[in-house]
């Protein structure tokens, strides 16, 4: 019998593809332990501006042409004419200011960790999904979905925006100038969503954790989301943070229902993986 | 995951043939294998259309010269069926080999004349309608349109699908849109699962209607159709789908006049809506609507249970 280690597989003929020559590298060390950034990281100066016209390029040539832009040191890029296409402004791990002139299609902006992102027009499916830090504005509607597992950074729709708003966040803070769909909140485990309309049915369903401020009216609640007092710290979060993105309504915040979790279905445990590491 | 749009024109006749095309082009990514498009055009009195293939298009790769007569002798079948129910065929044209597309005038049932079609050997029927003229084939949007010169197409609303094949084969048979066989002018395109297809169905064959696919999606044009028949408006048929059919769904039905749209209690399959003084279209992605206007506008995605009816 072979030993570990041995190509066993290889020798059978299931795989033949050479093991060495990738040039994948190590991107985090000990020594940069700490640091919230990434070192490969562009280093790009915010005073540097560019423009890139979408309106002839297929998706992956537009994010390949912001990320040449990032390389060359632009810090302030413009995306004309996106024209509704899908998966634009994605996976960017740096700090800088992206300006999109019209709207997004489904999978916009989605695993940012950095930028600061604003949208006039409307954006698709899932805008924001999966995003860590920075600040996505969003002028016109969205879709569904919007910020799903959102981890970190504000995450701004100044009009209406569709179902599942916030599924399964994780982090971060959702605002809405409008309305929000059925199920916004489903699964929610941590953050704060705030909705200065109405909200559809199953509001909360099975959340975890986290809390839910709406403006308007609730159709219905979901299975274990409860309302809850609304202290003089929510009130001034809320005044301060809808004053940020000029949503703040005219009669304040003092008519806004808190949502939390009844934490009758499942006792969570919140701490993300590496803060356990921390606390253990 | 499939793309599906419609458009509909409050205000009279529009070339939506070379529209549904641009929307259904710009949904390519979400489905290559087969498009198709259900169109209304100017009904004429006593007339319908009737749009039948008698072969597949992957049945002429590899069948030499015996598929060509195989066809040759469908057609002439068909025609010698045409005849015998004193069909008066008006216009005729062959689009491909193996579709026709025929004006005919005809006085007698449509179930009569669909099921006598539909007994010679090869023959499938795509559409029959005053107004409805329901094209499907293989490939994209483009090609499609290009094989059945749909690009000066003029009507008022239309509906179209882009697949990409998953449970059954890429072929016309398995394309989208689905015609509700065999009742006037309904069509109907689906994204979602039907998942009591097989329950609804059984009740719906029981009743007498016929089914031409195994597809989940044409139960929702039979469904349509049979509450129309019934007397129920295409609203409140929209309105009891979304109790009676349970799944995951986003559906567009057209009739003669209409168009409807409903979204399941989920709300878990896309729609982007846009709507004009003129002018109605809907889409998965907003990037087929952007085709036809390419400026900036302001867009919707319905709510879960939300149904919309808009006459042309």
């Amino acid at each position: 019998m072979a030993g570990v280690g041995e190509s066993v597989s290889t020798q059978m003929g299931m795989h033949t593809e050479p093991l060495t020559g990738r040039d994948i590298k190590t991107k985090f060390t000990l020594e940069n332990e700490g640091s919230f950034g990434y070192d490969f990281a562009r280093d790009v100066d915010f005073n540097r501006r560019a423009e890139i016209d979408c309106a002839d390029l297929e998706p992956t040539a537009i994010n390949s042409k912001i990320r040449e832009l990032m390389d060359s040191g632009h810090g302030s890029i413009v995306v004309r004419n996106p024209g509704a296409k899908h998966s634009l402004v994605v996976g960017i791990l740096n700090r800088m200011n992206i300006i999109v002139d019209g709207s997004l299609g489904y999978f916009g902006c989605g695993l940012l960790d950095g930028p600061t992102v604003r949208i006039s027009g409307r954006v698709g499916w899932s805008f924001g999904e999966n995003m860590m830090a920075g600040v996505c504005v969003v002028e016109k509607n969205a879709g569904s979905t919007f910020g799903a597992a959102l981890r970190g950074g504000d995450l701004v729709c100044k009009g209406s925006v569709g179902s599942r708003t916030g599924i399964d966040q994780k982090g971060g803070t959702i605002l809405v100038g409008g309305d929000t769909g059925a199920f916004s909140g489903f699964m929610m485990q941590r953050g704060r969503m705030v909705v200065c309309g109405n909200a559809g049915k199953n509001l909360g369903d099975s959340m975890y954790d986290g809390t839910i401020f709406i403006g308007g009216e609730i159709q219905d609640l979901g299975v274990d989301a409860v309302p809850a007092e609304l202290t003089d710290l929510d009130r001034a979060w809320l005044i301060r943070k809808l004053g940020m993105y000029e949503l703040l309504p005219e009669q304040g915040v003092d008519h806004f229902t808190k949502i939390v979790a009844g934490k009758q279905l499942w006792s969570y445990d919140n701490l993300e993986p590496t803060e356990k590491k921390l606390v253990l | 995951m499939c793309g599906i749009a419609g458009l509909i024109y409050r205000d009279g006749a529009r070339n939506i043939g070379a529209e549904m095309t641009a929307m259904l082009q710009a949904l390519k990514h979400r489905g290559p294998d087969s498009t198709g498009f259900a169109m209304y055009g100017a009904p004429g009195p006593n007339e319908y259309i009737l749009r039948f293939k008698v072969a597949e298009k992957e049945d002429l790769g590899g069948g030499g010269t015996k598929i060509h007569r195989a066809i040759a002798e469908r057609k002439a079948a068909v025609d010698a069926v045409l005849e015998e129910l004193g069909v008066d065929v008006m216009e005729l044209d062959e689009p491909t080999e193996y579709s026709l597309r025929c004006r005919i005038s005809y006085d007698g049932g449509l179930k009569a004349l669909a099921d006598r079609i539909e007994e010679v050997e090869g023959a499938e029927i795509l559409s029959i309608g005053n107004a409805l003229e329901l094209i499907k084939d293989l490939g994209d949007a483009a090609d499609v349109s290009g094989a059945y010169s749909l690009g000066g197409f003029t009507g008022t609303h239309g509906i179209g699908h882009t697949r990409m094949a998953t449970e059954s084969d890429v072929d016309i048979r398995s394309a989208h849109p689905y015609w509700a066989y065999p009742y006037n002018d309904i069509a109907v395109v689906h994204n979602g699962q039907i998942t009591n297809y097989w329950l609804m169905r059984r009740q719906l064959e029981r009743e007498g209607q016929r089914f031409v696919s195994d597809c989940d999606s044409e139960l929702l044009a039979v469904y349509t159709a049979v509450n129309l028949e019934k007397g129920v408006t295409l609203e409140e048929s929209l309105r009891r789908s979304i109790d009676e059919i349970d799944g995951v769904f986003t559906y567009l039905i057209t009739t003669g006049n209409e168009l409807g749209m409903a979204k399941d209690t989920m709300a878990a399959k896309p729609m982007v809506l846009y709507e004009a003084d003129d002018l109605v279209a809907l889409a998965s992605e907003e990037v087929a609507i952007r085709a036809i206007i390419p400026h900036e506008i302001d867009t919707t995605d319905p709510y879960d249970e939300e149904v919309r009816v808009w006459q042309a």
